[in-house]
């Protein structure tokens, strides 16, 4: 008897298994951050294609790239700044 | 740094399509796709309010979702970019867009629907920056050159912005404040509502 039961809660199990399973399929792609095989925009362009870029602030460094966006940001948009 | 956004002031923009312009010389935007319009809303009515849409970068990015071959990326600003090398020019991202931001080129035989094409905030693509391969897949990439969207830049009146969001949220909240108008053009209460709204509505 007690070995009948012990099938039965080993189907129970397979089946709870299976179904854990489909449910695992129905999850989502996480959207990750951080880029696809592509190179940060604060290490600059490549070289030999340095005619148009700003000058004051050095490749590779994010904080100078962060600071001269900001920069360019204020002056360029921040019009109460400029005339208050 | 807080991540890139746009943000349109409506009391600022008057409708020049200069951000369309510049984007599509910018990056020689194939005839046909649009990765900038502006959007007018009761058009030739005093009072009528424009808008330039593009992609919004969106913090949870609809396309991101429904790509059925995850060709969408995020870079560490924000920025939501695709690789055209990936992607099948299935539309789904057209469909789940609310901007209306995917574009799709129709070219060649039975005018069949090509790569996806985007606003890519200036940031280019998953070639190497500033690449000629960069250039010929998604344009010019200004980020990489220490440089912000052209379409803000050019803007005359300084109604798009672009960049940092909290310096764009700074000057956004600057304006609106020495206006003394123009905050209830955005929001929650616009989007969605408010309860004396909705009490003016049912009455």
């Amino acid at each position: 008897m007690s070995a009948r039961y012990g099938f039965a809660g080993l189907v129970k199990l397979l089946s709870a298994s299976c179904l854990m399973a489909s449910f695992v399929a129905c999850t989502e792609t996480p959207q990750t951050l951080g880029s696809k095989n592509d190179q940060p925009a604060y290490q600059g362009v490549q070289s030999g294609h340095e005619a148009f870029v700003r000058p004051g602030w050095t490749a590779g460094d994010k904080t100078s790239w962060e600071s001269a966006l900001r920069a360019r940001g204020q002056y360029g948009a921040n019009d109460h700044a400029r005339s208050p | 740094m807080a991540r890139m956004k746009f943000i349109c002031d409506a009391e600022r923009c008057i409708e020049c399509n200069g951000c369309v312009t510049a984007c599509k010389n910018e990056h020689e935007v194939p005839w046909g796709v649009n990765r900038r319009r502006v959007v007018t809303l009761n058009d030739g009515v005093p009072g009528e309010k424009s808008i330039s849409v593009a992609c919004m970068h969106c913090s949870d990015a609809p396309c991101m979702a429904v790509c059925p071959v995850n060709c969408f990326y995020k870079t560490d600003e924000g920025v939501v970019l695709h690789d055209k090398d990936v992607c099948i020019g299935c539309g789904y991202c057209s469909y789940a867009c609310p901007f209306g931001a995917p574009q799709f080129p129709a070219q060649g035989t039975f005018g069949v629907r090509g790569k996806m094409d985007k606003c890519t905030f200036c940031a280019g693509g998953p070639e190497a920056n500033g690449s000629d391969e960069e250039f010929e897949k998604y344009g010019r990439n200004r980020l990489a050159e220490g440089k912000l969207p052209i379409c803000a830049e050019m803007c005359s009146t300084k109604a798009l912005l672009a960049g940092d969001g909290d310096m764009v949220a700074d000057i956004f909240r600057t304006r609106v404040v020495k206006r003394d108008k123009g905050a209830e053009v955005w929001g929650w209460g616009t989007a969605y509502g408010t309860s004396s709204k909705k009490t003016g509505a049912s009455s």
